[in-house]
């Protein structure tokens, strides 16, 4: 439906046999997709050994713990996946560091179309989805980074320095309260648990769902597992990174192989796995909320 | 040589013949000499009276009882049998303890067995149901129904059954499979068997009164006092604290010992159960702080049912609850850092300033936790409202954007074929 292609691609063939149709675009690096996979296992750890508490409760609060290896046994399973996202947060933070310095590419990285950054064009993009929603006017077509992929990332970025910084509050007390009266362990408690219960609400409805779950990703989408995005998609609903790669010359350096089966079949299987496992979390939060 | 004279060696033989049936016949060789007429017709297995009812009397069964051994006769209790106007009519009166045993028969009439016997009920215990009748042993004895290892039993034929239970509408239900599991009817297992405490410990046996009835041994107002007969410290203990002190006062809202410890479950302090569902009770009377302690991570594991983690007890004390404001309480100011230190080994001052009921909706208490509590709410309600329109919109755009492209696919189609 994206008519606004200007540049004709039928000039790059990643592979002769592959029609057009079939050609990839690399749009998550390596790193980018070890360190979702990392984060996407630590934040479904510490979702389902965190939930038991809030909703305490609940019967299946106590099943969960109790499977999960007791309160003990869950507090381990926490602090180690909590580890393991600290480690995420500081690797990302440190690459973006570097990237910034090795490349010297700074100011690309705090605006522009390929920056994170919120900046006006995602008010115009939200203005143009939301008539889109109610019939006003043509699917909107996005850049790199749409406007709920930055709160994604930011909520994430936010969500781990509150609820990273609470948890190392609550992990080592006897530390902390050197430096702080003890009230504030009764902030950090509540900050960590209702932080991660939006995080949780979060990313187990809007993400699994912007990403996923909507009719035109249904059931799931491998990018963030496999790195590479089908033309057609970048195509449309990403028509003005396309055309903006087109235009620079970039457009055949970002042509990447079809995904291999080994990494659809990972993307499947650990992707439907959170998948599964978040909205069953989703379902148990709704139950105890209305019930 | 000496010849017998015929006379005499019939009578001899005759006495050999009694001798020999008087051995030979268990019921009449039985002791209780003034009982024999009786078991001329009582002794028999399958004895019948006149209309056809069992009138057996298990002789042996008597003769080790309290009564055979002091060898009454049946009359003693049978009072309306003529030994001489024999046989008797086919309906005896009922027998009278209180001939005998007449101050424990006035004690009956007072208990709640006593009082439901006399206002109609045919079922309610009396003497025999937990005496039984021709075999009543002495309490002493350990075959006896009324003896402490078997009253568990005795009582349970009724208060342990669960149709008789139902039917009845006994207080309580089936409280005899719920004593057998407590700590008191484990122990009654053991070899502590005769410290343990058994029903009548706590109820009394000729004094068994209603839990409502001022007089009863367990009743609201003196249940401290009766567990206090064995429990003597916890009894001075609780007497010292507040909630002893309100029910010295006469308030007996204030609890006693069976409302956090149950009456017939009864179980060891640390019981897992027992320790995550003390809260509860302790909650009934103080919802507010039940409810914000369920807001801690304390309170969030003990719900979950895990009990190694501090609990009401852990911090206020059990038996000896003194309020914050009472120096000698465990939460007062000078003793709450040492109340900390037991579970957190090396808190501070800094560290005891950690409040264990802060309440988000109290602004007085912590404003910084109030203010946090309010923005965290406006940013859940910020973040899943909006994003919860979006995703709805979203939902329904796609839905009708793939409506229409099918339409419009199948109009192509229609149009090429």
């Amino acid at each position: 439906m994206d008519t606004a292609v200007v540049v004709p691609v039928n000039a790059v063939e990643p592979r002769a046999s592959a029609p057009a149709a079939q050609r990839y675009y690399r749009r998550f690096a390596a790193s980018e997709r070890v360190m979702h996979a990392f984060l996407m296992l630590s934040f479904v750890g510490c979702a389902l050994t965190g939930l038991p508490l809030i909703f305490s409760h609940q019967a299946w609060a106590t099943v969960l713990a109790t499977l999960l290896g007791g309160f003990r046994g869950a507090a381990l399973i926490h602090r180690v996946c909590a580890l393991v996202m600290l480690t995420v947060f500081i690797t990302h933070v440190s690459l973006v560091v570097r990237r910034a310095i090795v490349t010297g590419n700074w100011k690309a990285m705090l605006w522009g179309p390929d920056s994170l950054v919120p900046q006006p064009q995602d008010a115009i993009d939200l203005w143009n989805n939301v008539k889109w929603f109610v019939g006003r006017g043509p699917k909107p077509t996005f850049d790199r980074w749409t406007y709920w992929e930055k709160f994604d990332y930011w909520a994430v970025f936010w969500g781990m320095a509150i609820i990273g910084g609470s948890g190392l509050l609550l992990w080592f007390p006897l530390f902390f309260s050197k430096f702080m009266p003890g009230f504030m362990f009764n902030v950090a408690s509540l900050v960590h648990g209702e932080e991660a219960l939006l995080a949780v609400g979060f990313i187990f409805t809007f993400h699994f769902f912007n990403g996923h779950l909507r009719p035109e990703k249904f059931p799931m989408d491998t990018v963030v597992f496999t790195g590479r995005i089908p033309e057609h998609e970048l195509q449309n609903e990403r028509g003005a990174e396309y055309r903006r790669y087109a235009q620079s010359g970039e457009l055949s350096g970002k042509l990447a192989p079809a995904p291999t089966r080994e990494s659809l079949i990972f993307g499947w299987f650990v992707g439907g796995a959170a998948l599964t496992l978040g909205v069953i979390a989703i379902v148990l939060i709704i139950y105890s909320v209305l019930f | 040589m000496t010849t017998l004279r015929p006379r005499r060696a019939v009578l001899a033989l005759g006495w050999v013949f009694v001798a020999f049936v008087l051995a030979w016949h268990p019921a009449l060789a039985a002791p209780g000499g003034a009982a024999d007429t009786c078991f001329m017709c009582h002794a028999e297995k399958d004895a019948k009276g006149s209309a056809g009812n069992a009138i057996n009397v298990d002789r042996d069964a008597f003769a080790h009882s309290v009564h055979g051994q002091a060898q009454l006769p049946c009359t003693a209790c049978h009072q309306d049998v003529d030994p001489q106007k024999l046989p008797h009519g086919a309906k005896l009166k009922p027998v009278n303890c209180a001939s005998c045993h007449a101050q424990q028969v006035k004690e009956y009439s007072g208990t709640v067995h006593g009082k439901a016997r006399k206002g109609g009920n045919a079922v309610a215990a009396n003497c025999t149901d937990c005496h039984g009748k021709h075999d009543i042993r002495h309490a002493s004895d350990p075959a006896s129904r009324t003896n402490h290892a078997n009253l568990e039993a005795t009582c349970g034929k009724c208060h342990g059954n669960d149709a008789i239970v139902q039917k009845a509408h006994l207080p309580g239900g089936n409280i005899v499979s719920q004593f057998h599991d407590s700590i008191h009817g484990r122990a009654l297992k053991t070899a502590a068997q005769s410290a343990a405490p058994t029903c009548t410990n706590c109820h009394g046996a000729h004094t068994i009164r209603a839990k409502d009835d001022p007089d009863s041994s367990t009743s609201r107002a003196r249940i401290p006092e009766t567990c206090g007969t064995c429990h003597k410290d916890v009894k001075a203990a609780f007497s010292n604290s507040q909630h002893g002190k309100l029910r010295h006062e006469g308030n007996l809202a204030a609890p006693g010992c069976n409302d956090c410890h149950s009456a017939h479950r009864i179980q060891q302090h640390d019981a897992p159960q027992f320790v995550t569902g003390v809260v509860e009770q302790c909650g009934n009377c103080h919802q507010e702080y039940l409810t914000t302690y369920r807001d801690t991570y304390h309170g969030q594991v003990t719900s979950l049912g895990f009990a190694k983690m501090a609990t009401c007890a852990s911090c206020h004390g059990s038996h000896e609850i003194l309020p914050a404001s009472n120096p000698a309480s465990k939460v007062s100011a000078q003793n709450r850092l040492q109340t900390c230190q037991q579970c957190h080994a090396g808190a501070s001052a800094n560290f005891a300033k950690y409040d264990p009921h802060a309440n988000r909706h109290d602004r007085a208490r912590n404003p910084v936790y109030f203010y946090t509590a309010s923005f965290m709410d406006a940013l859940l309600i910020g973040v899943f409202g909006f994003f919860g329109l979006h995703t709805v919109f979203w939902f329904w755009r796609s839905l009708v954007e793939r409506r229409s492209a099918a339409r419009a696919r199948k109009d192509a189609q229609r149009k090429g074929s």
